[in-house]
């Protein structure tokens, strides 16, 4: 049996194929401006991964920002949810999720059947999600994908808040004139966002384990900020931004075998 | 075609020189200087008379941004930096002013600029600058009684206003008009977030929207979010604008159609230099003034 979980976040379209409960491949394209376009293109590479066809697919579960957009799908799931769906089944000790995209972000907390308990969002606002460090890389002349090893190499010497990326661009011009290193300006960054988003944590309670997930868990800049601000180990997985998309298919899954009462032990 | 590269969103530099000032037998000739997140601004008052006031783009230093937009306050009046006997900063970047012989908070400065530009009846002053959002009560003589300003978030300010002239090609000085065409008032939009404006505006232009009726959307949201925090200080007649956004009637227009009451009429300030846009310089340097009358009294 093979399912899909389609994720529309607002910067990358995911898909995950799962084949009886193991996944099979999965597939990504940019969210552009045609919608229809991006998801074709995302299943077209799952597919080929695993070498089937479209119509091998019995059911497409779709969740993410975007869900509304996404053309022909058999079932819809919320972000939150497939989260902690994806986190419990690839860490089985996971009970906070923490998922952080480019636009939006959430903390959940998760029974070990992977059940949402409580969440904590960011909607809204720039300065809590990928957004925030996109503009700060921008403003620091640092491309985002070597900012996080830059800030690797510092020691902690300055900080800045992360209340509104307007703000926080013009913290950072004035830290760049005060003649600020750069590998310190962008630790500053991550700790400013890492903070935000402890906050959200605490706001639901801390429990280990910890996973982090969503695009912005690959940056090892932000991930290491984390940590410092937890004080406590996370996990974060192989391909943190298909978190969503897994936790549709497993949702398909379910949906599939019409289970009814939480989830069957995979 | 050729790229289109015209600069929708820079709004145009100005120097303004108050026509027919007597500079005989000046007793005391002040400047203020108030360096904002977007725009630095500068006053030369002679004997508390607006004779010329500059208007700038802040660049990334500070000190430079207050050295430039004064001497280009200066420049074709006659008047040389060592002749001004007290210099007062304010604004966001007023800790950074070189040439200021003291400080003043911009809130300070703009209650007592608008008392100044429209007289002792202002109440309440709705400061909209670059960056922030400022509701500020004040007693007659323009003393603050009260103020409250979003110190988190930028949402709502005029920053919004230059993404979306870039978005969507309307100069920056004519989206107020523009927004006033839409062919309906639209429900507001749902975020400001500054960093979000733009892919906001573009969801609503896909969905068909007109530009206008995207500005009116959008102007509407910022002008709830300004009502808001008048609300919460207490908005209290006459009320007046200041800041950039005084001059853009699409905010202005809304937010008396919110509150349900009418801002003063914009001063003829091409004539007397009564700019809104400058109320905190003009406070500056009318507290310039007095600092200078104190001192000098003293010794």
């Amino acid at each position: 049996m093979i399912v899909a979980g389609l994720d529309m976040g607002v910067q990358n379209v995911k898909v995950v194929l799962l084949k009886n409960g193991e996944i099979l491949s999965h597939g990504m394209a940019p969210s552009g401006f045609e919608p229809e376009k991006a998801v074709e293109q995302a299943f077209q590479e799952a597919l080929k991964r695993a070498g089937i066809a479209y119509n091998d697919i019995a059911h497409v579960a779709a969740t993410g920002v975007g869900v509304e957009l996404a053309p022909h799908v058999d079932s819809k799931i919320s972000v939150v949810s497939a989260d902690a769906r994806a986190a419990v089944y690839m860490y089985p000790s996971a009970r906070t999720v923490i998922d952080v995209g480019a636009e939006e972000s959430r903390v959940i907390k998760c029974d070990e059947n992977g059940a949402v308990l409580d969440f904590a969002l960011n909607e809204r606002c720039a300065a809590g999600a990928g957004a925030f460090l996109e503009a700060m890389a921008r403003a620091i002349e640092v491309k985002l994908e070597d900012m996080g090893r830059l800030s690797l190499k510092a020691r902690g010497t300055t900080s800045i808040s992360a209340t509104c990326v307007i703000f926080g661009e013009s913290d950072v011009v004035s830290l760049i004139h005060k003649q600020e290193p750069k590998h310190e300006i962008a630790r500053a960054i991550y700790d400013a966002l890492a903070e935000r988003i402890v906050s959200m944590v605490y706001r639901v309670g801390l429990k280990p384990d910890v996973v982090l997930v969503g695009g912005v868990a690959k940056d090892v800049g932000f991930a290491a900020a984390l940590k410092r601000k937890l004080e406590t180990e996370i996990l974060i997985p192989q391909n943190p931004e298909y978190a969503g998309a897994l936790g549709a298919a497993l949702y398909a899954m379910e949906n599939l075998r019409g289970d009814k009462n939480g989830r069957r032990q995979l | 075609m050729g790229e289109d590269n015209f600069e929708y969103w820079r709004w145009r530099e100005y120097r303004l020189i108050v026509p027919n000032v007597r500079l005989e037998n000046v007793k005391v000739i002040t400047a203020g200087i108030d360096v904002g997140s977007v725009s630095s601004k500068a006053a030369i008052m002679v004997d508390g008379e607006i004779y010329s006031i500059s208007v700038m783009r802040t660049g990334s230093s500070s000190p430079d941004s207050a050295k430039k937009v004064l001497e280009n306050a200066l420049e074709g009046t006659g008047i040389k930096p060592s002749d001004i006997n007290y210099i007062v900063g304010t604004g966001y970047g007023r800790v950074n002013v070189p040439m200021a012989n003291g400080t003043v908070t911009e809130i300070a400065c703009h209650a007592k600029g608008a008392n100044y530009i429209w007289g002792p009846t202002v109440r309440t002053i709705l400061d909209v600058g670059g960056q922030d959002i400022k509701a500020i009560r004040c007693d007659e003589k323009g003393k603050v009684l009260s103020f409250l300003m979003n110190d988190k978030c930028a949402a709502g300010t005029g920053r919004g206003m230059e993404v979306l002239a870039d978005l969507l090609k309307i100069p920056i000085e004519e989206m107020g008009e523009a927004s006033l065409k839409a062919e309906e008032e639209p429900e507001p939009v749902s975020c400001t977030c500054v960093a979000f404006a733009r892919t906001e505006a573009i969801g609503l232009l896909r969905r068909g929207w007109s530009k206008e009726k995207v500005l009116a959307a959008y102007m509407r949201a910022m002008a709830l979010r300004m009502c808001t925090l008048l609300e919460r200080v207490g908005c209290e007649r006459d009320l007046v604008i200041t800041g950039g956004q005084s001059k853009n009637i699409g905010i202005v227009s809304r937010v008396e159609n919110i509150l349900g009451i009418k801002t003063l009429p914009m001063p003829d300030w091409k004539e007397n230099g009564r700019d809104p846009m400058a109320a905190g310089a003009i406070g500056a340097a009318l507290f310039a003034k007095a600092l200078f009358e104190k001192t000098t009294n003293k010794t």
